[in-house]
């Protein structure tokens, strides 16, 4: 026990776990980053800005785990913050329940308002599915306006407990919850379910064939999206102690698209990516606020001209290769694969 | 009542159709879903606000310069936006979103976030049995008519219309017979916006010009082509009139009907889509592999 927890092998398993790729040193000094900001810096903006971006993460990788994965197109994942956001609202202002409890709650209702629309939208397909699922936050929009008694109506729920009694522990929760959650959802990407995702997007027809229920698997995709972006709806509404229709509203759908496209998506380290850079320099341009949405729309097209796979997707093959004979992926500059020792260079013959 | 609700049903419907009947082509052809779409409806209403109120020309000469811009701008995104990231279908969507984006936001810079209005072409009003029209709508009903008759003509009896239709089919065939794929699609666009800048150009003096009203019409097309069938022109007509009528009802006829009316047509959608998933007029889709 004592060898294994040794400073040597910790230091080994270091070198030979994560300085080999670059892709896994910057995931490993991002959250050493975000987990030490604290101690460096407590200015509450700050803190505020790195809380919204790690909840706004989890929703944007939520997306990614459905939208990127099966390729089932979802343009209104609003919907599943949304309905979180006013469940856990309405539980701790009327029932008095305590964050801990309303998080979890609010996102089995997403689960639940998941597989409502993801029922009847798997007969749909495409482009159908993407303008079909646009339609359900909009529709639950117009039902909150006409029940203002619960709902609030355009004024929202407000009067919510706090995530955590300081701002430094807010951080944490949110911070901690975002880097356990996106490992998870990496983790279910990478599971044989998650090659079933994959295999669904690229080709529905073969996975029906090889004897799996695609449409099973689809609506355990929409569940499981629905929440993880639950649980981010949840803490937003704890976090800024007011659910309102903005929670709905088509551009926070669109928000979440943008971010993992630009990030890169089937990747989740993508879409978190994506908020990390976007969001904070959101936030960066109020200094110019007339131009501010401006020059996000500017930045937006432009790189993605340059990189339409995304940010992450271009610096990861900037930096990595894969090896041509095990493929396992390797630091650009090395000449041989740390894992088979095949030489880099060389061009494996693809089965003519 | 019910006399004005069918001739805002039919305006609305009309004006729905061009904006639907535009994405649907632009679908079709180079399989865009293309969000900037009513962005550029926007930009026409603005442009005669810019002519007409600022500059003080006659407002039929605001009308045809935004109508002569409009496409041109189109073209312009299509080309350096669209056309160098085409293979990647969902890049492109963010595209557009960005791009509808970034005019709302040069429009906000231009002229405030205000409500602007618009002067009406002509002035005055026609009594049909005893109900009040004005030439401003009756003018809007005819125009819609005129145009929708003329991409009719366009798209069934010449030969760009033919290989629009081609390309639409089956993109590598028409390629195949010696159509310039790439230019029959830029064609197309600028045919789609120029029919959203018709559509702007027609609500300008009917209703408010604000940077945000892109927004609602988008979600209704978007409603309007998937309930008609994707890419079907003939579907798209029938979805704008059905929802355009639908709207209207609504907000007629139900109390805080305002905030209903996205709700309602969007459920209409939803119930067509359970019973027919490809729409009322589409083709059921191959399974593209």
């Amino acid at each position: 026990m004592a060898g294994f927890l040794s400073l040597r092998r910790i230091r080994l398993l270091f070198q030979k776990e994560i300085l080999i790729l670059p892709s896994r040193t910057i995931a490993f000094l991002f959250c050493l980053a975000l987990l030490c900001l604290p101690l460096v810096t407590k200015d509450p903006y700050l803190l505020r800005i790195v809380i919204f971006s790690s909840i706004f993460a989890i929703f944007a990788a939520s997306w990614d785990l459905l939208s990127g994965f099966t390729g089932q197109m979802n343009f209104g994942h609003a919907l599943f913050f949304g309905v979180a956001a006013y469940t856990s609202a309405i539980l701790n202002l009327r029932l008095g329940l305590p964050p801990w409890a309303t998080i979890p709650l609010g996102a089995l209702m997403a689960v639940i308002a998941g597989l409502l629309v993801g029922v009847p939208c798997l007969r749909l397909r495409g482009p159908y599915l993407a303008l079909a699922t646009l339609a359900f936050p909009i529709i639950l929009m117009g039902i909150i306006f006409t029940i203002p008694e619960i709902t609030g109506g355009e004024l929202g729920v407000s009067g919510i407990k706090p995530l955590a009694s300081s701002r430094i522990a807010t951080y944490y929760v949110c911070v901690i919850l975002m880097l356990g959650l996106g490992l998870l959802m990496w983790k279910i990407g990478d599971s044989k379910t998650g090659i079933i995702f994959h295999a669904i997007r690229e080709d529905e027809l073969a996975v029906r064939a090889s004897g799996i229920n695609t449409t099973r698997y689809k609506l355990l995709a929409f569940s499981l999206s629905g929440f993880f972006a639950g649980l981010s709806g949840g803490l937003y509404t704890h976090f800024i102690r007011i659910a309102g229709p903005s929670t709905l509203e088509v551009s926070l759908s669109f928000q979440a698209i943008i971010w993992a496209i630009f990030g890169g998506v089937v990747t989740i380290y993508g879409p978190i990516a994506g908020v990390f850079i976007l969001y904070p320099l959101m936030e960066f341009l109020r200094i110019l606020p007339e131009i501010r949405t401006l020059i996000f729309g500017l930045t937006v097209i432009i790189l993605l001209l340059f990189m339409p796979e995304g940010l992450t997707t271009w610096a990861r093959d900037k930096m990595e290769k894969e090896c041509p004979r095990c493929k396992a992926r390797n630091g650009a500059w090395r000449n041989t694969c740390r894992v088979c020792f095949a030489d880099m260079e060389r061009q494996v013959a693809s089965g003519s | 009542m019910i006399e004005n609700i069918l001739i805002n049903g039919l305006i609305h419907g009309g004006v729905y159709a061009l904006l639907a009947v535009g994405f649907s082509l632009i679908f079709g052809v180079a399989r865009i879903v293309n969000i900037a779409h009513t962005a550029f409806y926007m930009v026409a209403a603005y442009l005669i606000y810019a002519f007409a109120t600022r500059l003080g020309l006659h407002p039929l000469i605001a009308i045809l310069l935004s109508i002569a811009i409009v496409p041109l701008i189109g073209i312009l995104v299509y080309r350096l936006t669209i056309e160098p990231i085409q293979e990647h279908h969902v890049t492109v969507l963010i595209v557009t979103i960005a791009v509808a984006m970034v005019f709302q936001e040069i429009m906000l810079l231009l002229f405030g976030g205000h409500f602007r209005g618009n002067p009406s072409l002509f002035t005055g009003y026609l009594v049909i049995r005893g109900v009040r029209v004005s030439y401003q709508h009756l003018l809007t009903l005819v125009v819609v008519f005129l145009v929708l008759m003329a991409t009719w003509w366009l798209l069934l009896k010449t030969r760009l219309g033919i290989a629009i239709r081609a390309t639409a089919q089956d993109r590598e065939v028409a390629n195949l017979m010696g159509m310039n794929v790439s230019q029959v699609a830029m064609i197309t666009m600028g045919i789609a916006v120029t029919m959203a800048a018709i559509a702007g150009v027609l609500v300008a003096p009917l209703s408010v010009v604000e940077p945000y009203m892109w927004l609602h019409p988008l979600v209704m097309i978007l409603a309007i082509v998937v309930l008609g069938g994707l890419g079907s022109i003939k579907g798209s007509l029938a979805g704008a009139l059905i929802l355009g009528f639908v709207e209207t009802l609504v907000v007629f006829l139900i109390p805080l009907g305002a905030f209903l009316k996205g709700a309602f047509s969007l459920t209409i959608m939803l119930v067509v889509l359970l019973i027919r998933p490809e729409g009322l007029f589409g083709v059921a889709f191959e399974e593209e592999r």
